[in-house]
């Protein structure tokens, strides 16, 4: 079983206490909407990466060198 | 350290850990409160959530973040705002977090000044910072963290409560 631990600051005593089913079925809800937030922060970076390398072929088959591809990142 | 710093509380986990630490009936006596975190996480997220008076939401963050090979800032709306190590970080190394929030008992909504960093010996280890609100008029009588991506705090974390007095 999967407890938490609960300090209670009026007494001092530390208290392992088993989560509820209520608190389990929410920490499960958290852990998938938190991997979904953090699947779609990689989605966009990647994309974001992708487009940046389309962009810079782009711009070197247009006969840019790869130092003035460069300065216009700054 | 002030002398007007007091230790509250603190706890270490035992073996196996736990889901959440939870610190509760805290005392209104103080000015501030300090939460010392030294903590790492039994999976592969570097992040703890964090809940107010029993609280998961209605938080909102201003952020820095640098992890070894990015930078950036953001302003988001959610409660993961404190790192932790994470379970194939170096071994036997935890990450520090320092959770200050000014005025606890007071009836305005409550700011939080987040700092954390990871301890990973790699070139990717993180510091992050972040400038947080809890919209939330009641006295914080009670404060938790938790592991947001579903496994435990591991064994050996430990977490250490403060109270501050401004006199």
């Amino acid at each position: 079983m999967t407890h938490k631990l609960v300090v209670d600051c009026s007494t001092g005593v530390t208290t392992e206490v088993e989560l509820t089913a209520e608190e389990i079925a929410q920490r499960e809800a958290d852990a998938v909407a938190f991997a979904a937030i953090k699947a779609a922060e990689k989605a966009a970076a990647e994309a974001k990466a992708e487009a940046k390398a389309s962009a810079e072929a782009k711009l070197a088959a247009l006969g840019l060198t790869a130092e003035e591809i460069a300065a216009l990142n700054k | 350290m002030a002398t007007t710093y007091k230790a509250i509380a603190t706890v270490t986990l035992s073996s196996g850990g736990a889901a959440s630490i939870d610190f509760t009936s805290i005392p209104q006596i103080y000015t501030d409160l300090v939460l010392k975190i030294s903590g790492r996480l039994s999976t592969n997220d570097n992040y703890y959530s964090m809940k107010i008076n029993g609280s998961l939401v209605n938080f909102s963050n201003r952020s820095l973040l640098g992890n070894g090979s990015t930078a950036g800032s953001e302003n988001w709306v959610d409660n993961y705002n404190i790192i932790a190590e994470r379970a194939d970080s170096t071994a036997n190394t935890f990450g520090n977090a320092e959770v200050y929030i000014p005025n606890y008992a007071g009836s305005a909504n409550k700011s939080l000044s987040i700092d954390s960093v990871t301890e990973n010996n790699a070139t990717g280890a993180i510091c992050f910072l972040n400038a947080s609100l809890w919209a939330g008029t009641a006295a914080i009588t009670a404060l938790g963290i938790r592991n947001i991506t579903g496994g435990n705090i591991a064994q050996h974390s430990t977490a250490t409560l403060y109270g501050i007095k401004n006199s």
